[in-house]
C-alpha cells in the first residue's frame, strides 16, 4: 500500500525514538570520590561544555539521574553507599566507570579499596586514564550514546541478556561464589562445562 | 607566648624525682620520654598539671620483627604546652596478647577519637575509654589492618559484598 506522507512526517520505530530521546538527555549522577572528580567537573564546565552532548544536568539526587559516573577510587566503606545509590536510580540507567581506580582499583591494591566497581555493580563504559582527560570522558559518553541508540529498547529488554547478567569478575577470585552461583545460573554452568571440555 | 620554648629540665627533674628514673633522650632539641605502661596515667596527669595542656596526637608503631625491639607496640603521645611552646614526645610500650594502656580521655578530651583510631587500626585496648568503637574501618570489620602481620591486600574483606546485577534493579 503506497501512502503519500507529507514532508514534515518522519516514520520511525518506537524503540529508536525512545533511545534517541534517552541518549540525548542523559542526566549524570556524579559519584566523584577523588581526582577523577575534578576532571568530571571540568567536563561539565564551560571549557569542555558537556551540554553539547545533552548530559550537562548533573543531579545530586539519584532519583533524578539515569547515568552514574563513578569517578575515583571506591573504598570498601563506600561501596555499600555506591550500591544503594545505584539501586535508587530509575531505570533505564547506565554506569560509566571513570579512571583506573574505579575500573580496577588502580595503584591502590590494598585491603580498603575495591578492585573495580564492576565486581559489584553493572558497568556499561570504562574510561582509562589516571585521571582521564575531559575529552576521554566525553568520548565515553558519545560511545554510550551510540550504544543506547544501537541496542536500546523502549521496554529495556537490552538489559535482560544473559551475558550482561554474568557475574564474571567476581567469579575469578572467589571459588566459594563460583560454587554458590553455579547451582542456579545456567550461563555459568554452560561456561564451566565449556571450560571443562577444553581441559 | 615566647618565640623559643624554655628547656624541659624544670619539668623532667621533678618528674624523675617522683616517678623514678625514666628513660629520656633528646635529638635536635626534641625530647622523648619512655614511660612504663602501668604508671602512664599518673605521669600524663603530672605532665598536664605542669602545663602540657594540648594533646597533639596519639598514634602507635608496630615493632613486629624490628631489630632490637623488646615489646611489640610502641604508643606515641605528642604533647604541647600552649603557654610556653614546649613540646614532649611520650612513648609507652605494650606487648601481645591483649595490648592495653590506660586511656587519657579523662585528661585530654581530644584523645577520644585518636584512641579510637589506634584501637581500630592497631588493636590497642584503652582501659577507661568512654566509647571504644572503630573509627575509620567499617563496623563489621574484624581485623586491625595497620598491624604488620596483616596482609597488604587484606583477608578478602574488599571482595565480601553483594553483587548487584541488572536483575536487582
Amino acid at each position: 500500500m503506497a501512502l503519500e506522507l507529507p514532508e514534515n512526517v518522519v516514520v520511525s520505530r518506537l524503540d529508536e525514538l525512545a533511545s534517541w530521546c534517552r541518549k540525548n538527555s542523559l542526566w549524570p549522577m556524579p559519584f566523584a570520590t577523588a581526582c577523577c572528580g575534578i576532571e568530571l567537573m571540568a567536563t561539565g564546565a564551560s571549557k569542555h561544555d558537556l551540554a553539547r552532548f545533552g548530559a550537562e544536568v548533573f543531579r545530586f539526587s539519584p532519583r533524578q539521574c539515569d547515568l552514574m559516573i563513578v569517578a575515583g577510587r571506591v573504598t570498601m566503606k563506600m561501596l555499600p553507599v555506591l550500591q544503594r545509590i545505584w539501586l535508587q536510580m530509575h531505570e533505564p540507567k547506565w554506569c560509566i566507570s571513570m579512571g583506573a581506580c574505579a575500573s580496577t582499583g588502580g595503584v591502590f591494591d590494598t585491603y580498603a579499596v575495591v578492585q573495580g566497581i564492576d565486581r559489584f555493580i553493572p558497568v556499561d563504559m570504562y574510561v582509562p586514564g589516571c585521571p582521564p582527560r575531559p575529552e576521554q570522558l566525553i568520548q565515553a559518553i558519545i560511545d554510550l550514546q551510540d550504544k543506547i541508540q544501537r541496542e536500546g529498547t523502549i521496554s529495556g529488554r537490552e538489559f535482560d541478556t544473559a551475558e550482561r547478567q554474568l557475574r564474571k569478575r567476581a567469579l575469578v577470585e572467589s571459588a566459594q561464589l563460583l560454587t554458590l552461583d553455579a547451582a542456579r545460573n545456567p550461563v555459568v554452568q554452560r561456561e564451566l562445562a565449556a571450560a571443562a571440555h577444553q581441559h | 607566648m615566647p618565640a623559643t620554648a624554655p628547656p624541659l629540665d624544670d619539668i623532667l627533674q621533678p618528674l624523675q624525682e617522683r616517678f623514678g628514673a625514666l628513660d629520656t633522650t633528646t635529638f635536635r632539641g626534641q625530647t622523648r620520654l619512655v614511660v612504663p605502661a602501668q604508671m602512664s596515667l599518673e605521669v600524663f596527669g603530672f605532665l598536664r598539671d605542669r602545663g602540657f595542656d594540648l594533646l597533639v596526637d596519639v598514634t602507635c608503631v608496630d615493632y613486629l620483627e624490628y631489630r632490637g625491639a623488646k615489646q611489640r607496640y610502641g604508643m606515641v603521645y605528642l604533647l604541647a604546652s600552649t603557654g610556653t611552646n614546649q613540646r614532649l614526645t611520650v612513648r609507652v610500650f605494650v606487648d601481645d596478647p591483649e595490648p592495653t594502656v590506660a586511656s587519657v580521655v579523662p585528661l585530654w578530651a581530644s584523645a577520644n577519637w585518636l584512641e579510637r583510631e589506634v584501637w581500630d587500626l592497631f588493636g590497642i585496648r584503652f582501659s577507661g575509654h568512654p566509647d571504644l568503637r572503630r573509627l575509620v574501618m567499617p563496623e563489621e570489620f574484624t581485623a586491625h589492618p595497620l598491624r604488620k602481620d596483616y596482609p597488604m591486600q587484606g583477608r578478602g574483606e574488599r571482595h565480601n559484598f553483594p553483587i548487584l546485577t541488572r536483575e536487582d534493579g
